[in-house]
Order: structure tokens, then sequence, then C-alpha cells
């Protein structure tokens, strides 16, 4: 079973996501920003984590270059997902190593399937 | 300490020396209150210092000009010929002078020593004033050549003549003063008693014309002496080293001239009445209190004059061996020399030959002394130097002021000046009070009545001395201005001639001022300064050069400026003479025309002026560029700022909206959602919508209140009631966290106000201070004041909580500000509060802060104006 990391520090948000992925199956767990998200990765090694950017301290992409910065996480898949949808950011986030980069608003069932297309 | 102006002004009191302290009594109590005249000229001249000091100054330090000979051999183009004259004139000034302090010492320390008055001319080995003489040169000889570089100051120098001067007046006033008020009852008595012995009348002053005559001759002889003097030179030029130190000098050494004299009159009179007319009259100021036997006072008068000779032959040998040596001896005998040696070696033969200089200059002023006999005044010897260094003025000043005079007019009409004086003065001098002939006199040259040298064209009612100065320096002058009018100088004396004479323009680090058309090789001529400098300052000196003029490595031909600069260089340490001949030995110089020279002169003149032009024009220009700047980087910061704000505006409202997306969705897709989430979801929904509507009015707001379209219910009304009116809302929160508003003093005033708008204000900052503060222990205080001293009403809101972080404060008014430091929770609010409220307090023309040094928790400060003008 994957494990899946939910890092966005919108509860309302999480709650939809954490719903969904639990339904499909996944170990979901959650992180409210940058810091909590690289303690969580580095204890329960998730198979894929669900970004959001803009977040207090450190943000997304810090996370993301974190995970690639460590051999152990190198497996690890992250999806941004973001309220910023300049052509420039997604740029930036699929050239730091993200699997995919959706922007807010997204719609939970194209997300969960793009999680199960990147997970198999 | 020793750059004070006030050394300065007491170093040129070296004026005053044993001439001055003895002679001037003998002189008061012989012919009367001439004696003055001396003093005169100098109180006259003070005031031109401003103009002709300082442009003396300006040059001299601007060409390292190290005495008087250099200073009037570099005016007429590095003249050797001159400078040697001029030194031979200065030595042969300066020379008697030196005897005449030896013959005033050694006699005063024999009046001192034996308690007689007479005095008694020895053997020489036995005499005092030889051994005096001996050790005066030793001193002088190791102390006053120790650097080479003549041109630099010695401060050690001018400060214990700054300290002998203080003494030497110091005695004097004593003296004075023990003589009019203790041995007499003031002035008026010793005029009275003075009156019946000796005919006061004749000796009051001016009788006739005549005497009037004599009295401005001899103050034009101290008004030229004062700048020409080498030792004034020394004191007043060489040892100049700030712009203060002339002003100063200005008043204070005609104060000081003037605290000297005012007891001469009135010691030479008593002394008349105590001692009668069998006393050498020089002597009084010691002769009085030892016939009072008081020898304690005639000891310290006699330390007084030490000291005025001990400064006086200091500096003048200095003086002088500086000028024999680098306008005399090194010209003229050992240029070829220098040029084969080392420079430590050229250095110590340098040093060696003005130590031979001062000493033996000293041991010619003994030989003079032994010489003449001991009844020649003190006063008439002095006036001898005076009037031989009168002959310097012609090419002195009028080289400052006109760019014709050349050389050949100076050494000519110094010449002739010189010729009249031996003949109308030294000779007689000699005749009479020398050999104690005067039939070597009469009958005059060729048995010729209208040639006696006294009376030169029958001229008979002017004193002897009187005479000398006015035919010699008539002569010199006419001769000097015949001599430049009709035979032209060459390109580089009438170079020189345009520094001098625009010596105000004069950049004091510039070598471009002077023209010069040649060849020459660097390396030649840095192997002269190497000589002279050493390699250490020579490789210094030029790496300044190449520095100064962006001159690169590689460039091997010397140009103007640096023929300039190392003439400069050289001019410290051997003189200019000597400067230009080692140069022009390297270098293949040209003759440069005069038009050239004015053509150069001019474009130097013009790159000088456009060059200061573009010097301000590029200061404008950099002003400008560093406002572009600011401002560019104003609008870089701004569009950061806006890209920002959109990144937040877009982040805020697509939050909402992806909660509600995400939400409705899956109450949707899913029905299987069990009934407790389900609600959550709803609930969600409901929430967020309620977001975005409150997060969309805040923009409106914002927008509104920024762009002036919202308009203000503005009314005069008590603003007590307005703040109390924000509290009660929070009731119900307070209750439940266990916290605590207190209202503290609110004063009432009335204010015009939007009540409204302020209450949000209010409203706003109470909740964020609610956001941060803990349960239970929570407290917020809220004040309102009159503050007479801004005329505003104050409103402070403070709490207990975390406080905000120092980097965060200028940056809490701002749009979507919310402190990074709120890690676990994310604050409830569309992080438009605080910018609207600063939005509102700003119309009403009011202020909104927080209060950097409150520290127990956060204290925002509103403060309104108690009354506005006008709301926009």
């Amino acid at each position: 079973m994957s494990k899946i990391l939910i890092v966005d520090d919108e509860p309302n948000i999480v709650m939809t996501l954490e719903y969904a992925l639990k339904k499909k199956g996944f170990e979901v767990f959650i992180a409210r920003d940058g810091d909590e998200a690289i303690e969580l990765i580095k204890t329960i090694e998730p198979n894929l984590v669900l970004l959001d950017i803009m977040m207090p301290k450190v943000d997304g992409f810090e996370v993301l270059e974190f995970v690639k910065s460590d051999k152990q996480f190198n497996q690890t898949k992250v999806i941004f997902v973001s309220a910023k949808n300049k052509a420039s950011d997604v740029e930036k986030g699929i050239q730091l190593g993200a699997s995919d980069y959706l922007t807010k608003p997204f719609s939970v069932k194209k997300l969960t399937e793009k999680i199960e297309h990147i997970l198999k | 300490m020793v750059n004070s102006p006030y050394v300065y002004a007491l170093g040129l009191a070296v004026y005053c020396s044993a001439w001055t302290y003895y002679g001037s009594v003998g002189a008061a109590a012989r012919t009367g209150p001439q004696f003055l005249t001396i003093y005169l000229g100098p109180v006259l001249a003070a005031p031109l210092w401003i103009i002709i000091l300082t442009r003396v100054v300006k040059i001299s330090k601007s060409y390292n000009v190290a005495s008087i000979a250099d200073f009037i051999s570099l005016r007429y183009g590095n003249n050797r010929a001159l400078g040697a004259l001029v030194t031979l004139i200065c030595a042969a000034s300066i020379i008697p002078y030196i005897s005449l302090q030896l013959k005033a010492l050694s006699e005063t320390f024999q009046l001192v020593t034996s308690g007689s008055t007479e005095i008694s001319h020895n053997n020489w080995l036995e005499d005092t004033s030889f051994y005096i003489a001996l050790s005066l040169a030793l001193f002088v000889t190791f102390f006053g050549t120790l650097s080479l570089d003549a041109s630099k100051n010695k401060k050690g120098i001018m400060f214990s003549i700054a300290f002998e001067s203080i003494l030497k007046l110091l005695f004097f006033l004593i003296i004075g003063i023990y003589v009019t008020f203790y041995l007499f009852n003031g002035t008026g008595d010793i005029y009275c008693q003075a009156e019946d012995i000796i005919k006061v009348k004749s000796l009051e002053g001016l009788s006739e014309i005549t005497s009037g005559i004599n009295w401005f001759f001899n103050i034009a002889l101290s008004f030229l002496a004062i700048f020409l003097l080498p030792r004034q030179f020394q004191t007043s030029v060489i040892e100049y080293a700030n712009k203060k130190q002339i002003s100063k000098a200005m008043w204070v050494f005609p104060l000081y001239l003037l605290l000297f004299n005012i007891f001469v009159i009135f010691i030479a009179w008593a002394g008349i009445i105590l001692l009668g007319d069998n006393v050498n009259y020089d002597y009084l100021t010691i002769l009085i209190p030892m016939s009072q036997g008081n020898n304690t006072l005639a000891v310290m008068v006699f330390l007084g004059g030490l000291s005025s000779v001990i400064s006086m032959v200091v500096v003048s040998t200095l003086a002088l061996s500086t000028m024999l040596s680098n306008n005399l001896i090194i010209p003229y005998g050992f240029l070829g020399k220098f040029s084969g040696e080392k420079a430590p070696k050229n250095e110590k033969t340098i040093k060696n030959i003005r130590r031979i200089a001062v000493f033996s200059s000293i041991a010619l002023a003994y030989g003079l002394y032994a010489g003449i006999g001991t009844d020649v005044p003190l006063f008439d010897i002095g006036l001898i130097s005076f009037l031989i260094i009168a002959q310097l003025a012609p090419s002195f000043f009028f080289g400052l002021f006109w760019n014709r005079g050349s050389s050949k007019g100076a050494i000519i009409g110094i010449i002739i000046g010189f010729a009249v004086i031996m003949y109308t003065y030294l000779w007689p001098f000699i005749a009479i009070e020398i050999l104690e002939n005067p039939i070597l006199l009469t009958p005059s040259l060729f048995g010729v009545e209208f040639l006696h040298p006294h009376y030169i064209m029958g001229i008979d009612y002017l004193t002897p001395m009187t005479h000398a100065l006015y035919l010699s320096l008539l002569m010199n002058c006419c001769v000097y201005l015949y001599f430049s009018l009709f035979f032209k100088g060459n390109y580089r004396e009438r170079n020189y001639g345009e520094v001098f004479v625009n010596a105000d323009d004069l950049d004091e680090n510039s070598d471009t001022s002077l023209v010069w058309d040649g060849k020459a090789y660097m390396e030649d001529i840095q192997s002269i300064l190497v000589r002279f400098l050493g390699e250490k300052r020579t490789k210094r000196a030029v790496t300044i050069f190449r520095k100064r003029y962006k001159i690169s490595e590689d460039e091997i031909l010397a140009d103007a400026r640096f023929i300039n600069f190392s003439e400069k260089l050289l001019t410290g340490a051997v003189g200019s003479a000597s400067a230009k001949i080692l140069i022009a030995k390297v270098a293949n110089e040209k003759p440069v025309s005069l038009p050239n020279v004015l053509k150069i002169l001019q474009e130097s003149k013009e790159a000088f002026s456009s060059s200061k032009l573009f010097e301000s024009q590029s200061i404008e220009l950099r002003k400008l560029t560093e406002e572009l700047r600011k401002a560019n980087e104003a609008l870089i910061f701004q569009d950061k700022q806006k890209d920002n704000f959109l990144d937040t505006v877009a982040h805020e409202l697509k939050t909402p909206i992806t909660s509600i997306y995400a939400s409705a969705e899956i109450l949707q897709e899913d029905t299987e959602v069990p009934q407790e989430i389900r609600q959550q979801f709803l609930n969600n929904i409901l929430a967020d919508a309620k977001r975005l509507t409150r997060l969309i009015n805040d923009i409106l707001d914002l927008e509104k209140l920024a762009s002036g379209r919202e308009k203000l219910d503005i009314q005069k009304m008590d603003i007590s009631k307005t703040i109390e009116s924000a509290i009660p809302s929070f009731d119900a929160i307070k209750l439940r966290r266990n916290l605590k508003i207190n209202r503290l003093t609110i004063d009432s005033y009335e204010i015009e106000h939007d009540r409204e708008k302020i209450t949000q204000v209010l409203t706003n900052i109470i909740s964020n201070a609610l956001k941060f503060i803990q349960n239970k222990v929570g407290e917020i205080s809220i004040s309102g004041k009159i503050d007479k001293s801004t005329a505003s009403y104050r409103i402070e809101i403070a709490d207990n909580g975390p406080g905000i972080p120092q980097q965060d404060v200028p940056f809490v008014f701002d749009k979507f500000y919310q402190s990074q430091d709120q890690t676990l929770k994310k604050p409830k609010g569309s992080g438009f509060g605080l910018a609207i409220s600063k939005q509102i307090i700003e119309i009403h023309n009011g202020k909104i802060n927080v209060d950097k040094l409150y520290s127990a928790g956060t204290k925002i400060v509103i403060e309104i104006p108690l009354k506005k003008d006008k709301y926009e």
C-alpha cells in the first residue's frame, strides 16, 4: 500500500484530499508546512508527496530540493498542487524534478487518476 | 601643538634678537625714540602678509623652496648665478649680525660674571665669547642639519624658538616693570626726572621734516627686512604649516613687538638718570639692576638675552647653511661628483657641506667680532645687516608682481645696490668705527665733494644710514627695471615669472604649470633621483607620479610634468639651481619661444578650468545616475511587490475556491460519503464561500479607500465614545477564552472622524491581537489620550502576546502581510486588515505605527490630529 504525504496549510483542502485518497486505499499522512513535510518524509518515506508551494517558512520548492538532494528519497514522486499558475513556476517545478504540476483549483478525480498512474 | 598658530607667530619673534634686547635701549638712550622704526616696519608689514606672505608660501611649498636664495633664483628661471649672489648677500648680512649677537652675549656675560661695569677685551683664548661661539657653532652644526630635505619643517626648532620668545619677552617686561615701578614711581616720574638731566624734548620725536624723512626710510628698512631676512624667511615661509598661522600671526606678532617696546624708552631714561653717561648704553638693562645690587635680576636679563641670541643664531645659520650648500657650494663644485655616487653617500656629503657651512659662518662671525672694537654700538651693526639684505627687495617684490622682471636685471641690480652700500656706508663705517681713521674719508673719492660717501650729490639732510638705503635702493631698482625692460629673459624665467605672478591660481599638486620642451628618458632622470633621495623614496615618488597622471610603466620618455616633478623633488635636497642643472644634464632641452610659453600656459589654464567644469558636470551626472538608480530600484521593488501581490491575491482567492471545488466534486461523485463527513464538507463549502466574500469585500474596500472613491462620513464627535464602541463586540470571545480587555484612561475629545471606520480600525487591531495572545493569561489594554506635543489624539492598543519580530515591523501594514512566524496555525484573516486600517487613518491625516520600544508584546499607536484642516 503506497504512502502519500499531503503538504498544505489549508485544512479544508487537506480534508478533501485525505478523504479521496484514503478511499482509493492509500495510506495518507498530513503536513501543514515545509518543515513538517521534511520531517515526515524522513520518518515515513512516502511514495508520493502532494506539495503546495506557497507556505510559511520553507516553501514547496525547497521541500522538493531537499527530496532530490538526498539519495534515499530519489524515488519519491512529487506532484505540485499550487495556486501559482505562471508558466515560469510550472517550468521551475518540473525542472526541479516534480512528476507533475497541478494548479488550484483542481479536480479531485483527475488528481487521484494521476496519482494512480504515477505510482503504477 | 607644534603646528599651532601661536607657535608660528612666536617663531616670527626670532626677529627680536639681542639687538632688540640690548641695542634698542642703547639707541633710545643715545638718540631717542628712533629705535621704534625697527618695529614699526614689521607692524606695517603684518597686514600685507595676507597678500604677500600667502603668495610666497604657496609658491615655496609648491616648489620645495628651502631658502630665500632658492626662492629668488627659482623666480628667475632657477638661475644659478643669482642664487649664489643672493646667498652671498645673505651671508654678508647674517655674519655681521651673528657677530653682533656674539658681542652682546660675551659682553653681557662679562658684566654679569665680573660684577664690574667695565668691559675688557681679552686674548681670544681667555675670552669667554670664544667658547660661547664654539659651543653655539657645535650645537647648530649637529642640531639643525639632521634632515636632508631643507624645505621640510623643523618643528622642534620652531617650538623651542617660540618658547624662547616667551622667555625673552617675559624677562624684558619684568625688568621694565622693575625699573619703572620699583625704582621709579611710574613713567611720569621718569619723564620728569629725565627732563632735568637730558634734553628730553629733542628725543621726543620729529623736530623737522628731514627727521621725518629719516624716520620714513628707517621704517621702510625694517619693513623690507621682515620679508627678506633669511631667518624671517625660514620661520615665516619654510616653517609655515597651515593657513590659520598667517592670520593669527598678523595680530599676535605686532602685539608682541608692542609689548617688547613699551618700556624701552623708560629703561633708557632711567639708565641715564641713575648711571650718568659713563656707561655703555647698550647694556643698561643689565647695568641698572646691578647698580641696585639686584644681581638675580641682572642674571635673569642675561638669560633673556641668551635665549634671544640662541634662537637668532640657530635659525640664521640654519638658513645660511642651506643656502651656502644648495645655492653656492653644490651647484658650483660638487654636482659632478654627486652624479657618480650612491644616495647615502650623497646625503652624507650634503649634510657635511651644510655642517661645515654652519660652523664656518659662526667662526667667521666670531672673527669679525674679534676684529671690531667694543665701542661700536649694537644698533649700528644691526642696521648694516638690514641695509645689505634690503638689496634683495627689488628682485623679490618686483618678481612677485611683475612677470617681466629678468635675471639679468636682478643680478646687476643687486650688485649695483651692494656696491652703493659699500661706498656710501660700509667703507665709511669701517674707516670710522673700526680703523678709527676718518681721514680715509676726506677728501672723498677723487677729491670731488659731491661724491662724499655720506652726501652724494649734496644730499646732506639724511643720516648716513638712510642716505645709503635711499641711494642703493634707487640704483638697484633703476638697474633692475632697465635690464628687465630692455633685455628679455630666457623662456625659463619668463615661465617662472608667469607662475609667480599668477601664484593665486597655482595648484600645489600640479606639475603642468611649467613649460618644457625637450627629450629625456625616465630612466636617466630616475637614476638622478635615486642618487639624492635613495631607491625607496624615488620608487615611491615615481609610483605616485605615474598614478597621478596615469602614465604606464612602459613609457620610457619623460614629459614636462615628470621633469618638473623631479626638479621639485631635487630642489628640496640640493636647491633649485642645482636641481635644474642635474636634470638638464640628462635631458636634451630645447629652448621654448615666448609665444609657445604663453600658448602652453593658456592651454593649461583652459585645461584647468575645463577640467573644473568637467568635474562639476560629472558630479551632476553622478548625482543624476544615482537618482536614476534609486528610482529604478524603487520601480523594480514595486514591480516585485505587485508580482507578489498578484500571487498572493491569486493564492488567497483560489484557496477557498479550491476547497469548495474539491468538496463539491466529492459530494457529487461519491454517493457513499458518510453523513458526518458530508456535513463537514458542506460546512467547509459555506465557510469558504464566506471567506471568499469577505476577501473580495476587503479588496474592494481597500481599492475604494486608496483611490479616494470611498467617501468617509466625517463628523465632529467624541472620540472616546468611538473607542468604547469597538470593545463590546469582543465580550463573547473574551469570556470564552478567559482573556482580559482593559480600558485604561480614555480622554473625551471632540474630533472630526468617521465613527464607523475608526471602529473598524480598532476592531481590526484588537482581532489581530486576539490571534496572538494566549488563553487565560492574554491581556489587551486600550487607552486614548490627548497628546499636546503633537496636537493629536493618541490611541494605544497593547497586548502581551509574542510581539512582532523586529524584521517584520516595517511590513505589518502592507497588504497581505502575515507574519512569517505563524507556523502552526494560520490565523484567520484576509491579510488586508492592517492595510485597510492604515488607509483609513491616513485619510484622517493621522498615523498608525508599531511602538518599537514596547517589549512586553505588541503596541499599536494611532495618532489622529485634533484639528483636521481638510479631508480628501
